[in-house]
């Protein structure tokens, strides 16, 4: 008879019991790498110079024009990024899913692979081809007999919105492919016998059933754009400041920690905010049975 | 009349709500699973096409839906050339063997959805939908969700969703194969009652199911291989199969390799012999005196006891017996060839290696070319 079967009931609690090792164990990984390095930012933004509590840092990042800019900026262009991923996302998930042609598993394959690049990528690709010196811009004036480059969007707003959306695109695409293949076909014919035309099968059939897929593509396309660094310091917009690079300006060429911790901060809770927001939203749609949540 | 598939010339329909098939030949990439079906289901009645997979018989189905479009042949439903127009005009309603309901919508909303896609007033939705939920017996579920429902009641949605636009024609695809056995027979009961209900409504019923199709259709149109190899009344085509595959596959069938000696004048008999016994039985196909052909005999047409017109009989041997219940299914070896009887269950039921009589009478034997197949 063994020692656990004599002395104790299965599943009671034993103060040997090996499973709080395999539960510390992580936890303490996890604290070392994530909560204890934001633990110090937290902190480091509640501090003056001389390492004394304040909120003097603090209500000075609040009251700074660059700042409500910057926040401005982030949300804009995530907001508009995402937008455009999740239309660009859904009309491209849509062709391939039921528009049958040949190569289209190939295109999404193509696709995918954007995922795996490093965000810069797009972004030098894009002074490339859109860039003052770039390939389209050379062409028009060529073609045009013009001395100055006629396209230049991509140094600003536009050009960040645009390299976001080809880069995320794919993360709108992927549940949206899955939801699509599991609508039956059945449902759509049977609708069209019932006299539905295509915008009323789009909009109540094939809708409703990637909702789920959209908004966790959104979300997560959202939560990626809030915080993207290297496209906007690749692109170097005029005048574009987001948070991630008001941080980056603020602890590297600034020195100026405090003020960056309490961006950074701030970055933060809007991330966990959107976070919640995506957790709450898919709660309600119906994510739990898509087993997206 | 029960006839080959090759002669099922049939005019188009006369009345509002038929189907008529003209030479219909529909191909996937040259491939054609659908050929040169000329078929007219009458206004009001229950045709059901029956085949195995492959035989066309749901192509057929999607044909009249609109889903796909003929390579050649038209379609016609009443006296409307529906050939090149889109499913939503056609004017039908459609239940598939999954059911196809939309599982966001409560189960008011299926229903109401072609009604709404055809912007019927809202107070013409809310009184049909009504309607047609009382008609299938299910006005107590309109506020739940498919998931909710088991797979009967799921059906039973689907039909009055389908009902609910009023169509002139009902194309029912394979609907009862994935429910039970019980909960199909009970359907099957329904669906008969739902048609008398609504006796206007042309049917087009898709099943591999041979039971439901003798069950629930007026006529049968049997398909092989993209081809109609026979339609007819479903009573004359099970009595009378022209062919062989018919009698095969619409029942059980035993078939004896008879050869024919003469054939019956002034509407009586022909002789054929089987081995060295004589028998009578009925000729609808042309054949010459001397040639080779089957007699087919349904198992529950053969008896162990001489009764009234039980004219026929021939020799066999028990090889088997199995009891099913409600009957005894009895296998015989006659001169080599297998043959199944089909009894009520026996006090004492022949042993394996008996030899017995077996007897049949002319009406219930009927000859058929043996080289079509």
């Amino acid at each position: 008879m063994s020692v656990s079967a004599a002395g104790s009931k299965p599943g009671a609690a034993s103060p040997f019991d090996l499973r709080a090792f395999w539960i510390a164990a992580p936890l303490l990984v996890l604290a070392g790498c994530f909560f204890y390095p934001l633990s110090l930012i937290i902190g480091q933004a509640f501090r003056d110079d001389a390492g004394a509590f304040s909120l003097a840092t603090m209500a000075a990042v609040f009251g700074s024009t660059m700042f409500h800019e910057a926040i401005l900026h982030t949300i804009a262009i995530a907001l508009g990024a995402s937008a455009g991923c999740l239309a660009l996302g859904f009309v491209l998930a849509f062709v391939v899913s039921f528009v049958p042609f040949p190569g289209a598993s190939l295109l999404v394959r193509l696709i995918d692979t954007v995922i795996a690049l490093p965000t810069f990528l797009v972004a030098l690709a894009f002074t490339f081809l859109y860039g003052s010196a770039g390939i389209l811009n050379m062409s028009l004036m060529a073609a045009f007999n013009l001395h100055l480059p006629p396209v230049d969007f991509l140094y600003s707003a536009w050009g960040v919105i645009l390299a976001e959306v080809t880069v995320y695109t794919p993360f709108v695409m992927r549940p949206l492919l899955a939801a699509f293949s599991l609508i039956e076909t059945a449902q759509i014919e049977v609708a069209a016998s019932l006299g539905a035309g295509f915008w009323r099968i789009l909009r109540q059939i094939i809708l409703p059933a990637a909702l789920p897929a959209l908004l966790a593509g959104g979300s997560l396309c959202l939560l990626l754009t809030v915080n993207e660094f290297g496209i906007v310091l690749f692109i170097g917009a005029k005048g574009v400041i987001t948070l991630p690079l008001m941080i980056y300006d603020k602890a590297i060429q600034e020195f100026d920690y405090g003020t960056a911790c309490v961006i950074a901060l701030v970055n933060i809770l809007i991330s966990v905010g959107l976070y919640f927001l995506y957790r709450f939203t898919i709660g309600r749609v119906g994510g739990n049975r898509a087993g997206l949540v | 009349m029960a006839s080959d598939g090759g002669a099922a010339k049939a005019a188009p329909p006369t009345g509002s709500s038929g189907i008529g098939f003209e030479n219909v030949t529909v191909a996937y990439r040259g491939n054609a699973v659908l050929r040169d079906l000329t078929l007219a289901v009458e206004p009001g009645e229950i045709l059901a096409i029956i085949g195995p997979s492959g035989s066309g018989k749901t192509t057929a189905l999607r044909a009249v839906a609109g889903f796909v479009r003929p390579t050649e042949g038209r379609i016609r439903i009443g006296k409307r050339d529906v050939t090149d127009l889109p499913p939503h005009a056609r004017d039908l309603g459609m239940v598939v063997q999954n059911y196809a309901l939309f599982p966001h919508m409560r189960i008011e909303e299926n229903v109401a959805f072609g009604l709404r896609a055809r912007r019927a007033p809202e107070e013409t939705v809310r009184e049909r939908v009504k309607e047609c939920l009382r008609m299938v017996g299910m006005s107590a579920f309109m506020g739940r969700y498919p998931r909710e429902l088991s797979g009967g009641q799921q059906q039973r949605i689907a039909i009055a969703r389908a009902l609910a636009i009023r169509p002139i024609v009902l194309l029912l695809d394979e609907p009862l194969s994935a429910l039970d056995a019980q909960i199909r027979r009970n359907m099957l009961e329904e669906l008969g009652q739902l048609h008398r209900a609504l006796p206007e409504l042309t049917v087009l019923y898709v099943t591999h199911d041979q039971t439901e199709a003798l069950t629930l259709a007026d006529r049968i149109a049997i398909m092989r291989d993209g081809r109609l190899v026979a339609h007819g009344p479903s009573r004359e085509l099970y009595r009378s199969p022209p062919n062989r595959f018919t009698a095969e596959f619409l029942g059980r069938a035993n078939l004896l390799p008879v050869r024919m000696e003469s054939l019956g004048e002034g509407g009586g008999h022909a002789r054929v012999r089987f081995g060295e016994s004589p028998l009578l039985a009925q000729a609808k196909v042309q054949l010459q005196p001397g040639t080779s052909c089957l007699l087919c005999i349904r198992p529950h047409d053969l008896t162990l006891e001489r009764r009234g017109m039980n004219g026929n009989v021939i020799d066999a041997r028990v090889v088997s017996t199995l009891w099913q219940g409600d009957q005894l299914s009895i296998a015989v070896d006659a001169a080599g060839t297998m043959l199944r009887l089909a009894s009520h269950p026996l006090v004492e039921p022949p042993r394996v290696g008996d030899s017995l009589h077996l007897y049949f009478g002319p009406e219930a034997a009927t000859l058929i070319a043996e080289d079509v197949r």
